[in-house]
């Protein structure tokens, strides 16, 4: 019997609510003050309302970075509305800051706008330190000189009124305040705040309701703004998680019987969430002594029959590369999933960029083609998984899935999947391998293979990263390696031959076609219609399979005036020094767009480490097609 | 045909399907003539023999180097991969698969070079393998290049004037690693010890590290033909425990000393002979080390709807 009594909530009155369609609004705080648990609920209660929701974490580099400090910010943006919601969004509406020094980053980040409402703990304005008083009084000022709506609130004050140590409960205080703004159902953001503390005891779950509870009321009785965002509840079962969540369900789900990896951000946290369920589900776990080894040791159960994925971020492809060559050499089928950060080097660890693309599709002695995936959304980042292991096993190759930093916190809803048990694969062929067929028996056609498996009689052989015949003999025969690179080559031209070609999103001819591929995709998707309700003709392309590429390219490109394409990495800007239309280094999506089409394709992209939002693209665009779009 | 007793009965069976020694054998090994390679493969062929392993369930993995073409002259599975990777790979084909026979075959730049970070870790994972050591002290494929174990002063290509560093001890290196389980030196030159060594590795439960000291008679001549035609250059370490050899074997050895191989304290001293001798036999062994093998094994076999079951309970986790 639960004897959590309830609390029976009694508004004193019932503000005017605004009806809006969506709203951006972020938590942020030093580390460890709960604030992503604060807004990771607050993504949850609204997803169960029937509101579309993005949420993405606002994360530090340290782990325990100094106390009220630019760099320190940690917390976390929810973008909820009334449709589905698939990017960051622009400004924040609102803001909860549990102090003020933690908003100057956010601010750098032009994550905030004129009139956006800055909600500040107000604590520090009588802090006995006169330097904090001191400067919470200048940042207050500077606040409002920015233009944005300041309201100092005495969180601590509140919460001291329920617990001893305000920093244990603070954020489920702030959760009942924004819930009180927004409109969020009571009963569901009770039910989520039990299911948070559902470890601790009765007395810790009480006195978190009763600070949402105590949030919501100050909120309702003090604030001047009240919105309600209307949704709509689906009959279909929805699952809420990030990008890296969906790619541990997506591992298990796929039938993966070893996932060897080695620590690297932004990827780990996807081990982290199959860690305690995966061996119940067939699989396990290996912690590499390093990245090399973590690749060489999914290769060595790939060729023993046993399915393998290995799991890296930029630093760690690098190191893989030469293990990468070996799998595409001998054909063993793997999945290496790389959740992108910000490189070149150790880069820009919690950053998001698109910057492996041309690594992944060419960063190898030699010619190593393997297949090459992007994840576009969450649930991609499960399905993809899936297919990647299909696509790994049936043609014979490495299969690589893209995600990015974005994709890897971005917390979105998306119907739940039915795991079905053909997703898995079954037992390992031990059956006599048939007599007369060689172990690299290239169909002339298509240049697949089937391979022998150790276990199976008859069917021994010897793999190796040397050239070799279809016995995989050691030849340096020209003929026969120039044979078995074409046959490499043909198993991708073979997989094209399936794909569908792309579907534009908008008109299928226009001023302008943006081509995007990976994390970028509700960005541009958003800004593409937005630009095209006040008449702009551009159209947008998103690209799933980089390699092989998507076919019909280049007679879509062709019915636009103009191609360009839209990235997170690296491009030189016409006009920099220096920089012409002879030397200038495009984004890397553009190069290989570029060499396939032979169409002179222009591209968008920045490092600036950030999801793009939508209006970069409508400011971008309003430079491109010399228009008004933003205010 | 193996005849019955032919005194007691005339009677002759035939003898079935055992396996040959030329059933493990596939091609012509291309070795340098003199190499001690050739007598380790001859060993490892009546292994095969002698235990009756399948082919088909038995794997040897490599690097790169002389040692290396090792899988290519088997014939059962192979897997010849990248220089200083055979640690990673083996482990990965043993990790979920106990029914393999896995064997490994490395050497000297291969293992404590490119690769010694594998080697560190593979010694502590002790998956049931046996890791043949190929150590001739030289790097041989590339033309004569000093090697870790390269004794202090090796002129090379590499180091026209002599080696400047004193070369690594693989035994006293393995010895000194976690959870090391079984640790053996042997030459090539003495296939009875050769043999008997290959064997209590084989039968080991755990990972079995066997360097053997090997010629290389192109490059390393003058390294070890004084040990080959002195025989006080060995010392046998003797123990019932140990690598045991029949009398008349035994009798060629001038220099035997007694070593109790449970004893790894004693086995780090052991190993230091090397400096003035070379020391064969078993220097540890220990057949309750812990073992990752049987770990990545405790969970095969689960039912469809079992997996299926625990992914939709961590699924409903994330249901709203």
């Amino acid at each position: 019997m639960n004897s959590t009594s309830e609390v029976v909530h009694t508004e004193t009155h019932h503000p005017k609510r605004d009806i809006i369609k969506e709203a951006v609004v972020e938590i942020v705080s030093d580390s460890g003050e709960g604030a992503q648990k604060c807004g990771q609920s607050l993504g949850i209660i609204s997803a169960k309302m029937g509101n579309g929701v993005w949420t993405v974490e606002i994360i530090p580099a340290e782990i325990q970075p100094p106390a009220r400090s630019k760099a320190g910010a940690s917390g976390i943006r929810v973008r909820m509305g009334s449709d589905k919601i698939t990017n960051m969004g622009d400004h924040a509406d609102m803001v909860v800051a549990l102090n003020e020094q933690v908003l100057y980053g956010r601010i750098d980040q032009n994550a905030y706008k004129p009139g956006t409402y800055l909600l500040i703990e107000n604590k520090w304005a009588n802090s006995s330190s006169k330097d904090i008083r001191q400067n919470y009084q200048d940042s207050i000022k500077k606040f409002t000189e920015l233009g944005y709506k300041i309201f100092e609130i005495p969180m601590e004050e509140e919460c001291l009124k329920f617990v001893s140590d305000a920093r244990k409960g603070k954020n489920m205080w702030v959760l009942g305040l924004i819930c009180n703004v927004y409109d969020r159902d009571l009963t569901i953001s009770a039910t989520q705040v039990k299911y948070i503390f559902r470890k601790k005891s009765e007395e810790v779950i009480q006195s978190n309701l009763d600070l949402l509870h105590a949030g919501y009321d100050w909120a309702n009785d003090n604030l001047p703004m009240h919105f309600t965002i209307p949704s709509q509840l689906s009959d279909d079962d929805f699952v809420v998680m990030n990008g890296n969540e969906a790619i541990s369900l997506g591992i298990m789900a796929a039938g993966i019987e070893v996932c060897s990896m080695y620590p690297i951000t932004p990827a780990t946290s996807a081990t982290h969430a199959m860690a305690e369920t995966i061996e119940s589900a067939g699989g396990i776990i290996h912690q590499a002594e390093d990245e090399i080894a973590a690749i060489g040791f999914a290769i060595g159960a790939s060729y023993a029959g046993k399915t393998a994925v290995t799991i890296t971020s930029g630093p760690g492809i690098a190191l893989k590369t030469e293990f990468i060559g070996l799998a595409v050499m001998s054909e063993i089928p793997l999945v290496i999933i790389d959740v992108q950060r910000g490189g070149p080097s150790t880069g820009l660890p919690t950053k998001v960029e698109q910057g492996d693309l041309l690594a992944v599709l060419y960063g190898a002695a030699g010619d190593a083609p393997k297949i090459v995936l992007a994840a576009s959304t969450i649930e991609e980042c499960f399905h993809y998984v899936i297919l990647a292991r299909k696509l790994a096993e049936s043609f014979r190759t490495p299969v690589f899935v893209l995600t990015d930093a974005n994709l890897a916190t971005g917390v979105q809803p998306f119907p739940r999947p039915k795991i079905k048990a053909e997703w898995f694969t079954g037992p390992i062929d031990q059956s006599r391998w048939k007599e007369g067929v060689k172990a690299y028996d290239w169909d002339s056609s298509t240049g697949l293979s089937k391979r022998p498996i150790p276990g199976q009689k008859g069917g021994m052989y010897t793999l190796t990263g040397l050239a070799h015949d279809e016995e995989s003999h050691v030849a340096y025969d020209p003929a026969i390696n120039q044979r078995a690179a074409e046959s490499r080559s043909r198993k991708l031209a073979a997989l094209h031959q399936t794909l569908k070609t792309p579907m534009v999103n908008g008109d299928k001819t226009g001023d302008l076609l943006l081509v995007g591929w990976g994390s970028t995709r509700g960005a541009i998707e958003e800004a593409v219609e937005q630009a095209r309700e006040k008449g702009v003709k551009v159209s947008s392309l998103h690209l799933h399979f980089l390699s092989p590429i998507e076919p019909g390219l280049k007679s879509i490109f062709e019915q636009f005036k103009k191609v360009m394409t839209v990235e997170i990495n690296y491009s030189d800007t016409l006009g920099n020094p220096l920089i012409t239309e002879e030397n200038r280094r495009y984004a890397q999506l553009a190069w290989y767009l570029r060499a396939h089409t032979l169409i002179d394709i222009d591209c968008f992209s920045n490092v600036y480490g950030q999801p793009l939002s939508p209006i970069q693209i409508l400011k971008m665009l309003e430079k491109e097609l010399e228009l008004t779009l933003t205010e | 045909m193996i005849s019955l007793q032919p005194d007691f009965c005339d009677v002759t069976i035939p003898e079935g399907d055992h396996y040959k020694m030329a059933d493990y054998a596939s091609g012509k090994a291309r070795w340098c003539s003199g190499c001690g390679a050739h007598t380790i493969l001859n060993s490892v062929q009546k292994l095969c023999k002698d235990e009756q392993l399948a082919p088909e369930n038995t794997v040897f993995v490599s690097g790169i180097g002389c040692s290396s073409r090792f899988p290519h002259y088997m014939k059962t599975y192979g897997f010849h991969g990248l220089h200083g990777r055979a640690f990673p790979v083996a482990s990965g084909v043993k990790f979920r698969r106990p029914d393999l026979n896995v064997f490994m075959v490395t050497g000297d730049g291969d293992c404590c070079s490119i690769g010694a970070g594998h080697w560190v870790h593979a010694i502590r994972y002790n998956m049931k393998m046996v890791v043949l050591l190929f150590d001739n002290s030289i790097y041989g494929l590339t033309k004569k290049q000093t090697s870790p174990t390269s004794p202090l002063g090796t002129v090379s290509n590499t180091h026209p004037k002599g080696s400047i560093l004193p070369p690594i001890n693989p035994i006293q290196a393995t010895l000194g690693l976690a959870n090391v389980s079984f640790v053996a030196q042997t030459v090539d030159w003495k296939p009875a010890h050769l043999h008997a060594t290959i064997k209590k590795a084989y039968d080991h439960p755990g990972l079995a590290f066997v360097r053997v000291v090997q010629r290389c008679p192109v490059f390393m001549r003058d390294n070890y033909e004084p040990t080959m035609s002195d025989p006080d250059a060995i010392t046998v370490l003797h123990h019932n425990e140990g690598i045991v050899l029949e009398e008349k074997a035994m009798s060629k050895f001038r220099h035997v000393t007694e070593h109790d191989p449970s004893d790894i304290v004693k086995a780090r001293e052991v190993a230091e002979l090397v400096k003035t001798t070379t020391p064969i036999g078993l220097f540890y062994q220990n057949k309750n080390a812990s073992r990752y093998d049987e770990y990545g094994a405790h969970n095969l076999g689960i039912s469809v709807e079992d997996r299926v079951g625990a992914i939709d309970s961590l699924m409903d986790r994330y249901a709203i």
